[in-house]
């Protein structure tokens, strides 16, 4: 009888600090959703109610419409197919090559090494507008009549694909080098002695033991390229050609000024990074910390 | 390539230095023996295609903003670049009456990350590892901001910000006429209100980065802290953050570069106009806006770029080295 009362008591002062803090993280963290929630009540009001009553009201009706009017009246499909014609590629592409340059520096060349991933690494610390205006004309001079709808890499996926592939690859090479660095090097080195090509070494043998790392990567790429801004408003000049997240920004001219119409457009462009990220949370934060930990 | 190892082999048979190191140099060049022709191909493209691409839309566009800061260039042929030396400089520095409150905007980005969010998130990082029940429930919500693009956050933070229908007028009823605050036009509020939704996106991320380095700091320094009688915040204090002293570093390079990068939010929040002028800003609109010039722009990117350097290039050598060195 006595041992349970002293565990109690033992534990007890603790109990009201533990309180504390889980009341003040629920606050916090609802505070946190606050924008996110507002949002998504304002859009779930039409237009009439809120301009007759007021934002800050009790609904009469809620309502999808303006998700689904946002959607139709702005045509959402033609841009999602747009940023899946540009992430796709671009995520691949990156992975293939990062993992690439990996594999060469981790497995053969120590000299180069070095200085081949501080040339990757501080590439993509650069902020883009550094290297923007000269892109922007080498961009507009490279003609590729018959290759792009352009007939240039300005205003193509393709220009957007390479400069993300060019850009992510710095990150990624750096990720993957630390973790291809970590597996056994007399995995390679048998199949070497037994005759096996640099090219089963590479793709049969190591990238298989990089699952883990390819699939944080992957997420955090689509998720980047994704919600990438900046690119798409500078190399793309057709409002049509433009992928979801940048399309926004002209979208929401179309919407006029029903500020309802435009969260819920907003709001829509957010749906797949969240499915995403609530899907693959743990590639998500697991790729963020790769490449800090490190550091 | 080649060169470079072929020099460094004598030395490496000639001297067998001790440690891990010799394992790893020895087994890379037992693997460079066993190559044929066509593996070393093979691993010239692997090397080579990434890095021409890499250096090709990095790094000669960079070094080529250089250049082109120094000239004018009406961008058609390439035989009317034209040399003017310092002259770009000359009148960013004196005449553009944007560029020094853009110069300080950055600088106000930066200090307010590292000085608000940063902390908080580091808060929030050290309450959420203590074995808390709920834990992923609040990281989620935390941390919600970070995987939304900051496009889509701009917007989100106008519907709280707008004069007329916006949530902050409209509960303190400051949404009818000759009673507006207007968070987003007046130059004396909208770079604050653009840095209160920055904040809430930082903390996310500070709270991640510091959580992955609380989960590496050793559990028995704790409890020989807390067996010595130290309360809560001595032992954060004097064992833990001074542990924490990897994840900080990167943390500090994380926010420079963040707040140097600084773009999205304020051009989906009223374009960078008065009050809110980044660099970043200003480079962008001397392309897409009416008055394009090449060489001013590159001029703007200059300065961006010797910032970045500054603190990308310390930073990296330091890391890199440690790396050798482990």
């Amino acid at each position: 009888m006595s041992a349970p009362t002293v565990a109690l008591r033992r534990r007890a002062p603790l109990r009201p600090a533990r309180v504390l803090l889980h009341v003040f993280l629920a606050v916090t963290a609802l505070a946190w959703l606050a924008p996110l929630l507002w949002a998504v009540f304002s859009a779930l009001r039409p237009y009439s109610e809120t301009s007759a009553k007021g934002y800050v009201s009790w609904p009469d009706k809620l309502s999808l419409d303006n998700f689904t009017h946002a959607y139709q009246q702005s045509d959402m499909t033609h841009y999602f197919v747009n940023t899946l014609v540009i992430a796709v590629p671009a995520v691949l592409v990156t992975l293939f090559l990062s993992s690439c340059v990996a594999f060469y520096v981790s497995r053969f060349d120590f000299r180069v090494n070095l200085a081949l991933l501080l040339v990757f690494t501080a590439g993509n610390l650069l902020p883009q507008q550094v290297i923007i205006t000269p892109l922007y004309r080498m961009y507009l001079l490279t003609d590729l009549p018959g290759i792009t709808a352009s007939g240039k890499l300005y205003d193509s996926a393709l220009g957007l694909v390479l400069i993300h592939v060019a850009f992510q690859s710095g990150f990624c090479a750096f990720v993957l080098s630390n973790y291809m660095r970590s597996l056994p090097h007399e995995l390679t080195e048998a199949a070497l002695v037994d005759g096996a090509s640099v090219w089963r070494l590479y793709w049969q043998i190591t990238l298989p033991l990089c699952k883990p790392a390819m699939a944080a990567l992957a997420t955090l790429l689509s998720i980047w390229i994704y919600n990438d801004f900046f690119w798409a408003l500078v190399l793309i000049s057709t409002g049509e050609n433009m992928p979801i997240t940048s399309a926004l920004n002209n979208l929401s001219g179309q919407y006029f000024t029903d500020p309802n119409l435009v969260a819920a457009g907003a709001l829509l462009t957010a749906v797949p990074t969240l499915v995403v990220y609530f899907a693959l949370q743990r590639q998500f934060v697991s790729g963020l910390t790769l490449g800090s930990n490190k550091g | 390539m080649t060169t470079d190892t072929t020099t460094k082999t004598p030395e490496a048979a000639t001297v067998p230095p001790p440690g891990a190191a010799p394992g790893t140099t020895r087994a890379a060049r037992g693997h460079r023996r066993l190559l044929t022709r066509r593996d070393r191909i093979t691993l010239a493209f692997m090397a080579g295609v990434p890095t021409v691409l890499h250096v090709a839309l990095v790094w000669v566009t960079a070094l080529a903003s250089i250049l082109l800061a120094f000239t004018t260039w009406d961008g058609i042929g390439f035989d009317s670049i034209q040399w003017v030396g310092l002259e770009n400089f000359e009148q960013l520095f004196s005449d553009n009456p944007q560029f020094w409150p853009a110069v300080q905007h950055n600088v106000i980005w930066f200090a307010a990350l590292i000085l608000v969010p940063t902390p908080f998130g580091l808060f929030l990082a050290v309450q959420l590892d203590k074995r808390i029940r709920f834990s992923r429930v609040y990281q989620t919500a935390f941390f919600l901001p970070v995987v939304i693009s900051m496009a889509c956050i701009g917007f989100v933070w106008q519907l709280v910000y707008n004069p007329d229908t916006g949530l902050i007028n409209s509960v303190v009823g400051a949404n009818e006429p000759g009673h507006y605050i207007d968070w987003i036009g007046d130059p004396h509020l909208n770079l604050w209100a653009v840095l209160v939704a920055a904040s809430w996106r930082h903390t996310g991320y500070m709270m991640i980065l510091y959580l992955a380095g609380l989960k590496s700091v050793d559990p028995s320094l704790r409890e020989a802290s807390a067996l010595d009688g130290a309360n809560e915040w001595q032992s954060f204090r004097h064992v833990v953050f001074p542990t924490l002293r990897p994840t900080n570093t990167v943390v500090l390079v994380v926010t420079i570069i963040e707040a140097l990068r600084a773009f999205d939010l304020v051009f989906v929040f009223n374009k960078g106009a008065q009050g809110t002028e980044l660099l970043s800003i200003l480079v962008t609109n001397n392309i897409i806006g009416e008055s394009s010039r090449i060489g001013y722009g590159s001029a703007i990117a200059v300065v961006l770029l010797v910032i970045s350097l500054a603190v990308i290039i310390p930073y990296l050598v330091a890391t890199f080295r440690k790396e050798r060195r482990s």
